[in-house]
């Protein structure tokens, strides 16, 4: 190596005073000349060297390069689109509702319509199965410690359970039972403090030690569906309730905070864990709402793609997407601020989706439906499991950002864009679709041929909510 | 610094301070406000301390910038180069894509972050590129003679004994007299030679090992010879037909669709071959897959003068009437069609960058154009005319005329009186080819085939994962995986590659006659009013008239109301304007009260 020194150039005047020619000049030349061992590997075990030059005139067509790359990443995204993971059976009945362990990431427990289960969920299988109450399971909820949990059912207990698996010979028991005046149809449990609440007739705020609530709020005769403590602000609640209303509570306080009424009753309700002052619900008109707590008179986002009641939500633990579980047997994810969903899971055998829950690693979904089967899916369908290599994580994180850069080229849009839907839900997107187009321009023509300014026009957000009552 | 800070931590007991040795990374800025200080004042006495002083400030200066990097430590010491090192404007130029467009205002203020933060990436991935690129291996050739000597003196023999023994041979000749002339082609890396004798012989070569691949002679003229993609595949224009070989001479493919072939250009990111007939058709093949893309009927008769650019992969042509025509395969007429010369064009070359276009003529003229602006810019007169023109990677220009090859340095620069270097070949030249990543120009001749040496042609650096010549087998697959996957359509092919990233600021208009275009009825359209049939003579044609015109008059007015609502709020802003206005002038003058 050392011969073919850096710089090559050479005096020829120098060089040439031993030879004999009749033309003496002084020249300085340097031609390329590459030593080949800078630029092959030494031994057969080191990695091939390679030099690289970022010159963009040595690199031409840098956009159509990329736009083909992006437009291959979504063409295998499709491909690889495969969330379903696995089914959980062995339910005699319908899953009624699902909780999630605080601590730890593979247990799950799920209530059914005759008794409950503990899942593992690494293994697929179950772990623990106690007959909790008699009829349905209505509600169930790990503590914050995840020691135990409660159940309520319609056999107008509440139970609480320890997580432990009993001892041989020891009799499956409860760790304390509480006997109410009336079925209970949700439970949730304080984040920090040993309360919880439960709602039926009423909203009940019980203390673990005590057998009788602590406070009881009701504001008008209704029933209640579902009721949630807010992640941050501990102390404040959110119900539904069955005269189409939710009602915000603080706990502190004698009477509920405010309420808002809409048009159709919701279903149940969750709050946004990384922006605790919004919250979604799922609503019997097909649509879901996410509120900001301050402002009720009219929602955030409505966010459509439903074609039945929607039954369920729950929040990923970014706070940036949430997932619905619907009647008409499909399951939605949607950003948070987006009207429509990003994405549709369904198979042929799923029925009516009761229950929905994100994981709290933010990768998996669980959902519980009626056919007595609980489906784990992947919550980015295209992701691939398990420990990448760097290299791998790189590329991935490469492909995401040229499909975000391109996002907008038609031919891109409309590969990542397209989902297969069963027919039924393609024919009746395409049928609500006609009506609601109808019902457009019905209003039009109302419009057009009244008083000018009778027919004030409603957004799509402001239509769906008839009051709000403090 | 390091003496020079220890120098001035003691306090100078002695009355006169000896001077610290200057530094080269002070020297420009110091010498710039001595000088300045000289002519102001003059008085040498007072300008030690006063130099002392700005020093000072300027280490604490930059010492504030980096947290204390350039400040002292306890040895007495600091940073010699505090800071990041700065980058070369001119380096930093040479990565920047695009201009900066302005912020977004501030109530958008999640567009606005992204923006910013985007721009940052893009900021530092610029800096960083500008960094490598100063620790680039190797540096460009050159040639420089004595001070009243012409390089274009300097034979080859001279060169080849003044630089070492590698790079000596790559000036050789092949003496191949029973088939000639030649046609050549060098591979993407520079690594593989072509050669195609008129009389049919063909032989493909590592031309830095000589080491032979095949040689074969295919019986038939041969016309044009071209590598593929890689060097395992390479295309020769026959008599008839196209056929494509190995690099073993195997026969792989004869295709029929492509006859007369006279010109060939590979297109490498589109995996396109381009051919010129005689019958006057421009024809693309696409190689990945053997179709033909497309075949355009130029309508411009025989087509011997070709050449591709290789920043857009625009097809050129150059016709007998002296005109050049620019050619996509998405379209069946030429995109551009310049008059060039007032003969026929005798060969066309473009530059790497796609900014450059040199043409030479039957009027013995060279000219070069800027096929940006397509503006001529330079029109050198050469005695013999050039029938071959060349372009390298660092912008070096070889024309052939008769058996001399002349080179010419910066064509499109100040109007050039001599060339760079010149060579005459054995026989009548009938192609010459810059061998790219190297300071090589081969000549394919009626006596064979001569490798030139020209210092500067080549490339120096090369980038590993796109051209390697050094790379092994297993490298050669693994890229030509990636660049298969990685082919643009031929429909992305136009004359600004980079339009693909640019917003489509199509009108409404546009985006509905699209829309239109697709859906294939318009959704806007207006339904022509019919009137209803009634009866009990209600629908006489009389009053059926007098309903249409009734429609018509209702939306005559939803119209008339509309561009008057429009005016009367086009009103009122310039009036408000006005006011603001009247209210920002503000004093009342004394003349005030003669305006109506």
């Amino acid at each position: 190596r050392g011969m073919l020194s850096d710089s090559r150039v050479f005096d020829a005047y120098e060089n040439r005073k031993s030879k004999s020619f009749i033309h003496i000049h002084a020249m300085k030349v340097k031609v390329l000349s590459r030593n080949p061992d800078d630029y092959v590997r030494e031994t057969k075990l080191d990695i091939q060297r390679v030099p690289r030059n970022y010159d963009p005139s040595l690199h031409p067509f840098e956009v159509p390069r990329e736009y083909t790359r992006a437009l291959n990443a979504t063409k295998l995204e499709r491909v690889f689109a495969k969330p379903f993971l696995a089914s959980l059976d062995g339910h005699r009945d319908g899953v009624n509702c699902m909780a999630k362990h605080p601590k730890s990431l593979s247990t799950m427990l799920s209530g059914s319509c005759d008794g409950e289960v503990v899942w593992n969920l690494t293994k697929r299988e179950c772990v623990r199965t106690l007959q909790a109450h008699e009829g349905f399971v209505r509600g169930m909820v790990v503590r914050f410690c995840g020691t135990s949990f409660f159940t309520v059912g319609d056999d107008k207990t509440i139970k609480q359970w320890k997580m432990e698996t009993p001892g041989y010979g020891e009799e499956e028991e409860p760790l304390n039972t509480i006997l109410g005046k009336s079925v209970f149809t949700s439970i949730d449990h304080h984040q920090k403090e040993g309360v919880f609440v439960t709602c039926g007739q009423q909203v009940d705020i019980w203390d673990e030690q005590r057998s009788s609530p602590i406070r009881s709020f009701s504001w008008g005769v209704d029933s209640f569906s579902c009721v949630r403590f807010n992640p941050v602000e501990t102390e404040l609640l959110a119900s539904c309730a069955s005269d189409r209303s939710i009602v915000l509570y603080d706990m502190r306080e004698a009477t509920p905070l405010k309420k808002v009424i809409m048009n159709m009753r919701s279903n149940t309700l969750c709050w946004n864990p990384m922006e605790a002052y919004n919250f979604t619900c799922s609503n019997e008109d097909y649509n879901l709402y996410t509120y900001d707590m301050r402002y009720l008179d009219r929602p955030f986002t409505v966010h459509m793609d439903h074609v039945s009641a929607v039954l369920d939500v729950d929040y990923s633990p970014t706070g940036k997407e949430f997932v619905s579980a619907s009647f008409d047997k499909t399951i939605r994810i949607f950003p948070k601020d987006s009207g429509h969903s990003r994405d549709v899971y369904h198979t042929k055998r799923m029925q009516h989706v009761i229950s929905i829950k994100w994981s709290s690693d933010n990768k998996y979904i669980l959902s519980a439906s009626d056919e007595m089967n609980i489906r784990l899916w992947k919550a980015n369908a295209a992701e691939k499991l398990g420990l990448l290599a760097p290299r791998e994580k790189a590329a991935v994180n490469y492909s995401q950002k040229l499909k975000e850069k391109f996002q907008h080229h038609p031919q891109i849009c409309r590969i990542s864009r397209h989902r297969h839907l069963p027919k039924s839900i393609y024919s009746q997107t395409k049928e609500l679709r006609v009506m609601k187009e109808a019902r457009r321009r019905k209003e039009r023509n109302v419009r057009k041929h009244s008083k000018p300014g009778s027919m004030p026009v409603v957004t799509e957000k402001e239509k769906h909510v008839v009051t709000v009552v403090k | 610094m390091a003496a020079s800070s220890e120098t001035m931590l003691k306090k100078p007991h002695v009355g006169k301070k000896r001077k610290p040795p200057t530094r080269y990374w002070e020297r420009t800025e110091e010498d710039g406000k001595n000088d300045g200080k000289k002519q102001k004042e003059g008085d040498n006495n007072e300008q030690t301390p006063q130099q002392n002083n700005t020093r000072t400030k300027k280490g604490g200066k930059r010492g504030g910038k980096r947290g204390g990097a350039g400040k002292k430590v306890i040895s007495g010491k600091s940073d010699p180069f505090p800071g990041s090192a700065p980058v070369p404007e001119e380096k930093l130029k040479k990565f920047r894509r695009g201009v900066k467009g302005e912020l977004p205002p501030r109530p958008q203020y999640k567009l606005r972050d992204v923006v910013i933060r985007s721009e940052a990436a893009s900021d530092l991935a610029q800096k960083q590129n500008a960094r490598y690129d100063l620790m680039l291996p190797e540096d460009a050739g050159f040639l420089e003679g004595d001070e009243d000597e012409d390089t274009c003196t300097i034979s080859q023999d001279d060169i080849v004994d003044a630089v070492d023994i590698t790079a000596g041979a790559k000036y050789f000749n092949l003496t191949l007299s029973q088939f000639g002339p030649y046609r050549l082609d060098y591979s993407k890396t520079g690594r593989h030679l072509l050669l195609g004798g008129r009389r049919g012989h063909v032989t493909c070569l590592d031309w830095q090992s000589k080491q032979l691949m095949c040689e074969m002679n295919v019986m038939e003229t041969v016309n044009d010879v071209k590598w593929l993609h890689s060097e395992a595949l390479f295309a020769v224009a026959q008599k008839k037909w196209l056929y494509i070989y190995d690099n073993k001479g195997i026969e792989l493919h004869c295709i029929r669709k492509f006859n007369d072939v006279l010109r060939m250009q590979f297109l490498p990111y589109h995996f396109l071959l381009a051919t010129a007939s005689a019958t006057g058709f421009l024809q693309y093949l696409d190689v990945s897959v053997g179709k033909e893309v497309v075949a355009i009927c130029t309508k411009a008769g025989r087509l011997d003068v070709m050449a591709h650019n290789p920043h857009n992969a625009i097809i050129h042509l150059g016709h007998s009437n002296g005109t050049v025509t620019l050619w996509t395969p998405n379209q069946r007429e030429p995109l551009v069609k310049m008059l060039c010369h007032q003969g026929g064009v005798r060969s066309v070359a473009v530059d790497k960058t796609g900014t450059y276009m040199v043409t030479s003529g039957m009027d013995k003229k060279l000219k070069v154009y800027d096929i940006r602006a397509y503006r001529p810019l330079q029109s050198y007169f050469l005695p013999a005319g050039a029938s071959c023109l060349s372009l390298s990677q660092r912008g070096l220009l070889s024309a052939a005329t008769g058996d001399i090859v002349q080179v010419y340095r910066d064509v499109w620069g100040i109007p050039v009186t001599k060339p760079y270097m010149a060579h005459r070949a054995k026989g009548s030249v009938w192609g010459v080819h810059f061998c790219p990543f190297e300071d090589v120009l081969g000549v394919g001749h009626g006596e064979g085939f001569t490798s030139m040496v020209v210092p500067g042609a080549g490339e120096p650096n090369f980038d590993g994962l796109d051209a390697n010549p050094y790379r092994s087998a297993k490298q050669r697959q693994e890229w030509e995986v990636k660049a298969l996957l990685e082919k643009i359509q031929p429909e992305l092919i136009g004359l600004d590659p980079s339009q693909l990233s640019q917003v489509d600021h199509s009108t409404w208009e546009q985006r509905h006659e699209d829309r239109v275009q697709v859906l294939g009825f318009d959704p806007l359209a207006k339904e022509k009013f019919t009137p209803r049939l009634k009866t009990k003579g209600r629908s006489s044609s009389g009053k059926v008239e007098k309903r249409k015109k009734q429609v018509a008059h209702e939306d005559q007015r939803d119209v008339i109301r509309q561009t008057v609502e429009d005016r009367m709020k086009i009103d009122k802003e310039r009036k408000e304007k006005e006011k603001k206005k009247a209210a920002a002038a503000g004093q009342k003058s004394a003349l005030d009260r003669f305006r109506k």
